[in-house]
């Protein structure tokens, strides 16, 4: 990471809804950053605090209730404090964001041009005919074929794959400096997924502006970003460069994640495996480690000790919130990647095979 | 579209003549006084009331009597002639028709007026104490039969009876070309009498299809792209919520048309509704017959126009 003061920077938020059910801690006190033309990759179950803390850095959760803590800095200003009207100036033109399903993401009753145009005009004071041209421009820059023509479609009237291009094209009107892009293939085809992913990168290296992309598809994030945070149950589990958490991850909860996907070059015999049990609840999260009741290889007072987010030892940029010591870890990961599954590892790393 | 259209207006023809045939035969099998018994007045003789039968054509069979008034309609445009006052059908309509239209359309205005701005305030505060005085509100007018909150309104601001007489009250109509002021006061309080129930109506439907549309991801991109809030609202919001508003806002226009019965009666408007009464009342047929068509044919224009407009507000909408 470098030294310079990064674009975003996210400072133990916590989002809290009061519910008749009780509070749902949604996001628990996450801290991350992102640097100028970097990418961040926010990886998680759904439910796990990613989308609200993204819709929160927009203020967009503002008015819905929600209890808001912690510092949210963009270019040094605390977004957190600004009025709605401030906060207004910055979404759509500093911040834009791009939503999972661009189908019910785009007003089905208005042509793609206007709603492109009304993006436009939202922060520049230029004429109606201007913004329908930087219309055209956007749609031909996202790889729109005869965007002329097509502005003047509907939503309805676009593929999949051209709406979601639609909808990059609408987040990048007033060229942004953070793109947050919310699951923005989840809703694709696979091979449609592939270009929307070559589009968004070949986008930043022309614009150079920085990328937030939130998924629980680690291919995504391994294609895409530079570092990457792991979310569980509203709070970051671990962070690092793309680099390390691929090659040596240190959460259970990571090691999870990277079992239970499909990859080439990995033998066909070695089995997927999934993250045994379901999200746990965010009104009444587990104790201690909120990991603990699906992690194999927690032990007794994992259900009483809260870890917090501390530096690797020897890697001073990689962060990990575990209760098992960095020895363990590093043989249980050893055991996990040469195929072997988590009670064979746990023999191995010295651990009772049965824990709590 | 223009296919659809003209197939639309055949089939509307068809209905036409089917409402005609079962107008025909509800006011043959129900017990009504006999026309020409009634005409015959004083003169209750066999013989004078069996000549009366004969000139209005009721010795004829039924089926005959549908045939010719049919052949009437498609060849002269002819609705026939009154019973009661030999006047023809088509200019009595005629007469009262504005008068209609007038209570119809005014009111129509005034319950979009008030039931579009209290629908997107409820909506946009709800649950706030204005929310809650507004639904409470609307829940009364739409319970409130219209002739007794017409007969509250004459109690209270009719000029001859009126506890604070503001303004004409019944029997107070006169046309709009006559005198224009006195057209406008004479019908205010028709008009929020009609009006209070669909401004009601109106009200509750647009608060809960905008409460449903405010829930869209097109709203949240609308927010994220950094759209005033008021623009958030009413340019992508009400945008949408509308759109069930105006199917039902053609069908009441049409029904309406066909005659504000209970309105007219309380404030004794001379429309359609009004003539349409009287005639039962007299057994009128021609009139009650030539009534119930133009109500039917303003319900199917009304439904015709209203999927052509749903075509113009929603893009995803085609007809073939």
């Amino acid at each position: 990471m470098s030294a310079e003061e990064p674009l975003l920077r996210v400072e133990d938020l916590r989002v809290e809804f009061p519910t008749e059910d009780g509070l749902v801690h949604a996001v628990d006190g996450i801290t991350y950053q992102v640097h100028r033309g970097r990418t961040l990759g926010i990886v998680g179950e759904s439910g796990s605090g990613k989308t609200v803390g993204s819709l929160t850095t927009l203020g967009l959760t503002r008015g819905q209730g929600a209890r808001i803590s912690g510092r949210v800095l963009f270019e040094g200003r605390d977004l957190l404090t600004l009025s709605e009207d401030e906060m207004r100036k910055v979404r759509g033109n500093d911040i834009s964001m791009v939503f999972q399903d661009p189908l019910s993401s785009l007003h089905p009753l208005y042509s793609v041009g206007a709603q492109l145009t009304e993006a436009v005009l939202a922060h520049r004071d230029v004429s109606k005919a201007t913004a329908r041209a930087r219309a055209v421009e956007l749609l031909g820059l996202v790889g729109i074929p005869d965007p002329a023509r097509r502005v003047s479609d509907y939503p309805h009237e676009f593929s999949g794959g051209m709406r979601q291009r639609a909808m990059i094209a609408m987040a990048l009107a007033n060229e942004p400096k953070l793109l947050i892009a919310d699951e923005p293939t989840t809703a694709l085809d696979v091979t449609v997924q592939a270009q929307i992913l070559a589009l968004m990168e070949r986008l930043q290296r022309e614009l150079g502006m920085a990328i937030v992309i939130i998924t629980h598809d680690l291919g995504v994030v391994a294609e895409m970003a530079d570092d990457i945070a792991v979310m569980y149950a509203g709070r970051i589990v671990e962070t690092a460069s793309a680099e390390l958490v691929f090659s040596s991850p240190e959460h259970p909860y990571t090691w999870g994640l990277l079992r239970s996907i499909p990859r080439l070059g990995r033998s066909r015999e070695e089995s997927l495996v999934p993250i045994p049990g379901t999200p746990p609840s965010l009104i009444n999260p587990p104790s201690g480690c909120h990991f603990h009741p699906r992690c194999p290889y927690a032990q007794p007072d994992h259900a009483r000790i809260d870890p917090a987010l501390e530096p690797v030892p020897g890697e001073p940029s990689h962060h990990v919130a575990c209760l098992l010591e960095a020895g363990v870890r590093r043989a249980l990961w050893a055991e996990l990647r040469a195929g072997r599954m988590p009670e064979q590892a746990l023999a191995a790393a010295g651990l009772p095979v049965e824990p709590a | 579209m223009t296919r659809y259209i003209i197939r639309r207006l055949l089939l509307g023809v068809v209905l036409l003549v089917v409402v005609s045939a079962l107008t025909f035969v509800i006011f043959r099998i129900l017990p009504t006084a006999d026309p020409a018994k009634l005409r015959a007045g004083r003169l209750q003789n066999p013989k004078v009331i069996a000549a009366i039968r004969h000139d209005l054509g009721l010795d004829k069979s039924l089926i005959t009597q549908f045939w010719l008034y049919m052949k009437g309609i498609f060849l002269h445009f002819d609705l026939g002639y009154s019973y009661y006052s030999t006047a023809p059908v088509k200019s009595l309509i005629a007469d009262r028709l504005p008068a209609t239209l007038s209570l119809t359309l005014g009111a129509t205005v005034v319950w979009l007026l008030a039931g579009i701005p209290i629908g997107i305030v409820s909506a946009i505060k709800r649950r706030t104490l204005l929310d809650r005085v507004a639904m409470g509100g609307a829940l009364i007018f739409v319970s409130a039969p219209v002739y007794w909150l017409g007969l509250i309104l004459l109690y209270l601001f009719a000029s001859d009876i009126g506890r604070f007489p503001l303004l004409p009250g019944a029997n107070s109509y006169v046309g709009l070309t006559s005198d224009p002021l006195k057209w406008l006061t004479s019908l205010i309080l028709p008009w929020l009498v009609l009006a209070a129930t669909n401004a009601a109506i109106y009200a509750r439907l647009l608060r809960g299809s905008l409460i449903e549309t405010m829930e869209e991801d097109y709203i949240r991109t609308a927010r994220a792209k950094g759209l005033t809030e008021r623009r958030v609202v009413l340019r992508h919001g009400v945008r949408s919520a509308i759109n069930p508003i105006m199917t039902i806002l053609g069908l009441d226009i049409g029904v309406l048309l066909g005659g504000a019965v209970l309105t007219e009666t309380v404030f004794d408007i001379p429309g359609i509704g009004r003539l349409n009464y009287d005639a039962i009342t007299h057994s009128d047929f021609p009139i009650v017959q030539g009534t119930v068509l133009l109500a039917a044919l303003f319900i199917i224009l009304a439904n015709i126009v209203v999927d052509i407009v749903y075509a113009y507000l929603d893009p995803r909408v085609r007809y073939s």
